[in-house]
Formats: structure tokens, sequence, C-alpha cells
């Protein structure tokens, strides 16, 4: 570990932090419905769309028709996906001439694509026409993450709102999403990646020959346009194979700065706009402090592990950490940051590959996901997760003092803790439940690119990553086959809405709720003993649920390699 | 309920229209426009003819150019298209190893490597980008000491005097951007190129 190292993750959360104010305050208006800098534009547009589609703005819904408003938008967003991706081969704009893709494959790459997954089983330039990529994928990565930030706003305001049986309207807010705060971002956003280096063309693949005399096909195509929301909407999927390690993914040292911030910026914005809708931007930024905690712990155990490299490394006297499956211009340090960034978040892209990290350097993003990508997380998802570990935390505390918990002015009652508990225990068992079953699979044991611990861990990472709507990968495990392909989409589907349908219900619940005052027997929700609290609640439940899976996979991978065992 | 359904019809639709089609058009439109050649590439064309890309790694063999680091990606087999044969730097297929920690593979192949390095420069730490895959299999650069490490061999090829070489790799070594984001690199095309243009 070097200090310009640890400077560059410093000022890479210093950056976040200065962000979170401004954006914050200008996603609130969005979401409050307030005219912003950008109404006279687009305020015409958004009308229009009201009017072809029949949507009474002012008209708000209760938390189930919200909530199925979002699963009949899915159903559209899956028929379109597949049906691209199974036609392909007969659409314009495919002058690589893809052929259609497996009916398996297509399925779980639709069901990845609304997830906000993005798990990739399809390698995207050896498989997608451009046309897929544009219509299908670039345009799910926008409406998967509006639809992730119009759930979590959908729930502040079941905490910021008394005795009311609405919770607002979920066409409203996806359409402001997207045209308010993910379009003009990403139009700037991709015009800078362009800058760097990244492709942006509807032209043929390169042919060139290279100064040795041997062809090279170089693809390209509109990578730009859709890496810009892919990082914004912490959706992840890659346009190349190799996502953001891939040059034309990621071209310079900035672009990948860049790239980071982008992950973390909405989702960590979505604090602030919790604590300005309920009256006290300090909630918000006690919730930001129990994330920022468990990040740089995390990437401090990374960091560390990869600059330390392997024991096969120091056997040959190879200095400078561990290398394989990393970018030179990136190196140990932005490497392991992003990939901590990444999997805190919801993203799922990578810039190296996870599965050639250290067994503890690659234990981080595990955990990170196991968690539930809570720190920063997904956009929206990352905070409803969060708000959920909070009613637990506050439950906790409640039971030590014997009295019915609060928080920001809702009693926390059986139904909420019920329905926390419900989200919270339906990840683990997809991903150790799926993980159980596919290491006694033979055909599942096949896939395994490594022997030893590695290959379990392999298993258990793409299960924990699909269940946690990542995306990221070991990637070395072959995960399109038939059964990974239907075990992973199923894993994706539960992880994300057998958790959004439980929040959106204690969503309804608080707001039918009135508002109780503060006493002196509240308990204060913005100090350390709250940031504490919340940290220990997660850890604790975290630990008990995956520790017996990590002692199996890197645990004792990493004491295998100290004792010099190779599989 | 029954009343979602159009506009969950046609809102998915419009926004499509606006996410899918317009919003990837007009930035290939405005990015042909502001930054033409990045936007196609970064090609780098030679006597008119493309010889790659500016970002993307090639190959190198001859002992009078520099070399990448070692890539690990693929291409169909062309005798048995359910197989795939090594296929270094193929940059329609980018890949990594994705070998582990504890992978015997990886292991070998390293030593293999190291070996193979030591021989040519014993005087010389191996740098161990050198022996390394990259994730993308395409990186296009290498750490300033693998290039400092690769000088005697180039030198010796080209016949020109150690110093010289050196000189070169010094002007082709980028630093880090504000002395603070990303690492030391050479683009080992575009110092290839140089090295053709000095000799």
């Amino acid at each position: 570990m070097t200090v310009i190292g640890w400077l560059q993750i410093v000022v890479f959360f210093a950056i976040v932090v200065a962000l979170v104010k401004p954006l914050g305050g200008y996603m609130t208006r969005v979401f409050n419905g307030e005219r912003t800098f950008l109404s006279p534009v687009l305020r015409p547009v958004e009308a229009g769309m009201y009017r072809i589609s029949g949507v009474d703005e002012t008209r708000e819904q209760h938390w189930l028709t919200y909530t199925v408003a979002m699963l009949l938008f899915h159903v559209g967003g899956v028929l379109i996906i597949y049906g691209l991706m199974r036609l392909q081969a007969f659409l314009p704009l495919n002058p690589a001439g893809q052929s259609a893709v497996a009916e398996d494959l297509s399925f779980n790459t639709a069901i990845s694509f609304i997830t906000n997954t993005n798990w990739q089983n399809y390698g995207g330039e050896s498989t997608l026409s451009y046309l897929t990529q544009m219509v299908g994928l670039t345009h799910q990565n926008f409406l998967s993450a509006a639809t992730g930030i119009a759930l979590a706003v959908a729930l502040i305001r079941g905490f910021s709102r008394a005795s009311v049986g609405t919770i607002g309207n979920f066409w409203v807010d996806v359409v402001r999403c997207t045209l308010y705060v993910l379009l003009p971002i990403c139009i700037v956003y991709a015009l800078f990646l362009v800058s760097q280096g990244m492709p942006q063309t509807l032209g043929d693949y390169v042919e060139a020959t290279t100064l040795e005399g041997a062809r090279q096909t170089i693809a390209v195509g509109p990578v730009a346009s859709q890496v810009a929301i892919k990082m914004l909407g912490t959706n992840g999927g890659g346009f190349f194979n190799t996502n953001a390690a891939h040059p034309f993914e990621n071209p310079t040292a900035l672009s990948n700065f860049v790239q980071m911030l982008s992950i973390f910026v909405l989702g960590a914005a979505l604090t602030n706009v919790f604590g300005r809708m309920v009256g006290n931007q300090r909630q918000g930024w006690a919730i930001l402090a129990v994330m920022g905690v468990l990040f740089f712990a995390g990437v401090a155990v990374c960091y560390w592990a990869e600059a330390s490299g392997t024991s096969t490394l120091q056997a040959l006297g190879l200095s400078g950490g561990n290398m394989e499956g990393k970018e030179v211009r990136f190196g140990i340090v932005a490497s392991s940051l992003f990939a901590v960034v990444t999997t805190a978040a919801s993203c799922g892209a990578v810039d190296a590959m996870h599965d050639s990290f250290t067994a503890l350097g690659g234990m981080i993003p595990l955990i990170n996901m196991q968690l539930g990508e809570i720190i920063v997380g997904g956009v929206g998802a990352g905070l409803y997760g969060m708000l959920l570990f909070v009613i637990l935390a506050i439950f906790v505390a409640g039971l030590m003092v014997g009295r019915t918990p609060e928080y920001v002015g809702k009693k926390i009652e059986t139904r909420e803790v019920k329905m926390a508990m419900l989200a919270i225990l339906v990840l683990p068992l997809m991903y150790l439940g799926w993980t159980a079953v596919a290491v006694v699979y033979p055909p599942a044991v096949a896939s395994m690119a490594n022997a030893g611990p590695h290959g379990f861990t392999e298993v258990l990472y793409a299960y924990t990553s699909s269940t946690g709507n990542n995306g990221s990968a070991f990637g070395g495990l072959t995960g399109n086959t038939f059964f990974y392909n239907l075990t992973l989409a199923s894993a994706m589907f539960v992880g994300r809405f057998f958790m959004i349908i439980p929040a959106m219900a204690i969503a309804g619940s608080l707001a039918a709720k009135k508002s109780v005052a503060a006493s002196v027997g509240t308990f204060p929700t913005t100090g350390g003993l709250f940031v504490g609290l919340v940290v220990g609640v997660i850890l604790i439940i975290g630990g008990l649920t995956f520790f017996p899976a990590l002692a199996l996979g890197p645990i004792v991978e990493h004491l295998a390699m100290n004792a010099g065992n190779v599989f | 309920m029954l009343r979602e359904i159009r506009p969950a019809i046609v809102l998915l639709l419009a926004l499509t229209v606006i996410t899918g089609l317009a919003y990837p058009l007009a930035m290939t439109g405005l990015a042909g426009v502001l930054f033409p050649s990045q936007a196609q590439g970064s090609l780098i064309e030679k006597d008119g003819k493309v010889i790659g890309s500016a970002l993307i790694g090639q190959e190198f063999k001859d002992d009078k150019y520099f070399h990448g680091r070692p890539s690990a990606t693929s291409a169909p087999d062309p005798a048995d298209s359910t197989k795939t044969v090594s296929a270094p730097y193929n940059a329609a297929n980018s890949s990594g190893s994705n070998l582990g920690p504890t992978s015997k593979a990886l292991a070998d192949r390293l030593k293999e490597d190291v070996d193979k390095l030591r021989a040519e420069n014993p005087s010389q730490p191996v740098p161990v980008d050198l022996v390394t895959t990259s994730g993308s299999g395409l990186d296009a650069h290498i750490s300033p000491e693998a290039a400092l490490f690769q000088v005697p061999r180039v030198a010796k090829a080209r016949n020109m005097p150690e110093d010289a070489v050196k000189q070169i790799v010094t002007a082709n070594t980028e630093g880090r951007l504000l002395g603070l984001l990303g690492e030391p690199r050479v683009n080992v095309l575009a110092l290839n190129l140089a090295l053709d243009r000095a000799k």
C-alpha cells in the first residue's frame, strides 16, 4: 500500500460527499414535483408523455397499486429484451452479423436487465447486435435505475407523510427520474467518456493489420451512451465481455475515476433526499456515516490483500502486488477501489477480474454483496435496503429499553419488523440455497474454472451477485448453461422483487400512521451511538448468515495459500 | 389496477424511443462531430492502412519490438467450433484468465514465463506485469520497469545503443494524471512506432 494509493481513495470519497448535498437538493425538488432549471425544456416532453399515456399526474397511488404498476412495467421490459435477442439476426443495426441468442440465455439476460442485475452470461461483442445493445440494454438500464430510485422515494414518502393512504404515483416518479435526473447527466457524461477514447459509432468492427503484420479485428460500437447509464444507474452490464477492464469501456485513469464516482453519486445523494423529505438532513448524514464506516473497512482489507500479492507470486520473487487480471493503467489501488465500490453499490461493473483476486481481496466484494449492498447501494435499492436494517436496529434498541421504537417520528411496530425480516431473510435463502444445490449437481460443478475452494467461491459468488442484483462475477465460472441460466434468473428475480414488495408494504403502512413528536424517551437517530448500533446490527446479521459459507471458500483458500498449496 | 395497463404499454414504448433510440443516436451524431477520432476507436493509420487502435494492445513477438503483457483471449477453434484456442489480443472477444490465487495452472504458467525472462535478462528483477495477464487481455500498456527490462534485447536486435533505446522509452512514459490518478505506464504500440521512426 502506498501514500498515493490512499490519497486516491480519500479524494474519491471526499468528492462523493461533496456532491451529496447539491444533488440531493435537486433530486428532492424533482420528486416533489417542483420546477427545476431544466423545466423549460423538459416540462413539455413530460406533459406530453402523461397525455398520450392517460396518466393523471395529480392522482396518487396506494402502495399496492404503485407496486402493481411497477410490475406491469417490467413485464413489458422482459418481452422487449427477449424479443430483440431472439430476432436480432433479422433486424437492422447488426453489422457483425450476430445470430439469434438461445432461449435460456435470452431469458436470463431479460431477467438480468429488468432487475438491475446485468449479469453477463452473454459476451457483448461476440453475441449482441447494436440494436439489441441500444434498444434492449441501454433502454432497460435507464428504466431499472429509474424504478429503483422511484421505489426508494416512495419508501421515503412513507416515513415523511402522516395519516395518508398513498405513497406517490409510480408513472410520474419514473418519468421525472428518467427525464430530469438520468438523461441530462448521461448526455454530458457520455460525451466526456468519448473524449477519453470510448467509441460511439454504428460502424463495422475494424479490420487492422498490426505492426507485425497479423490481422486484428477490433470490436467497436455505440459504447459511450450505454456505459454512461450503466454506471450512473448502477446497472453494470458491459458493452464488452470484460466490462470496464476493456480499454474501450474504460480508456484512462480519469475515465476510471469518474466511473467510480458515478456509481456512488446518486445512491449517496438519496440519503440526503431522505433527510430533506423527513425534515432533518442530519438523519440522512447519519445513514451515510454508517455506509462510510463499512466502505472504508472494506477498501482497507481489499487494497491490503491485493498489494500483498499471493504466495505463488512471492515465491517467484515477483513484487508489486497481484497483477493477474488487472490493467496496468489502473494498477493495484484503482482496481481494488473499483471492486469495493462496484459491490458496495449494486453496480457489478468490473475494471479487473475478481476471479483472479487474492482470496481475501475477493472476499470483500462477496461480503459487500451478502450484506445486501447497502453501502451506498444500487440507486434506490441501496437506500431501501439500508432502511430495512435501520428498522431492525431501532427495533433492537427498543427491546433494550422496553418501549415501542420510533424512527423519524414513526412508531416501528410488528408489521414493519416482520416485513423487514422477510426482505432480509429471503436473500440468504436464495444465495445459500442455490449454492448448496449447485455444488452437489455434477453438471453445475463442471462449470467451475478453478479447482479446490476457489471453485466453490465462484459458485457462491455467482448466486450472491445475482440475488443481490449486482452482476459482477468470478468470471471463470461457465454460467451460460441451462442450469445456471435458469437458477441465476430465479435468484435475480426473487432477490429484486421479494425485497421490493415488503419494502413497499412498509411504505404503505408507515404513510398511514400518525406522526409522533420526539420526546425525551426517543432514541436519537443522528448521533454516533445510532451509527454504531446500525453498523453492529448489519455485521451481526450478516456474519451469522454467511460466515460458514465464507469459511468454506475464501477463508480456507487463504489458509491453503499460506501453506503453499495449489489446486 | 386495470387502468395501469395503458400507461405501462405507452410509457414503456415512449421511453424506449427516447432512451433506446433517440439518446444513443444523438450521442453518436454529437460524438462524431466533437470527437471524431475517439468515436471511431482512436485508430492509428500508417501508409493509409489501419494498423490498430491507440487504446488496444496487440501481440508482439519479434525481438526488435517491445512486448506487451501475456493475453488470455481466445477464439473459436477453426477445426471444432465447440472448442476455443488461444488467440492473444483478440480484440473481438476480450477475456481475462480468471485463474485464482491457488490455481496450479497459473503457478505453472508464471514459473515458465519468469524462467524465460530471467534467461533473457538476468540483471534485473522480473516485473510482475510482464508475466501476468491483464483483465481484458487487450492491455495496451506495460509498466516503465517492464519496458526498461526489455531494453537490452531490443537494443541488440536493432543494433542500437541501449541508451538511445532507453531515451525513447523515457519519452514514451506517461505519468499519473495530476500526480494522483492511475499508474505510470508505457503504451507498447506507441513505443514501437517511435522505435521504428528512430531507425
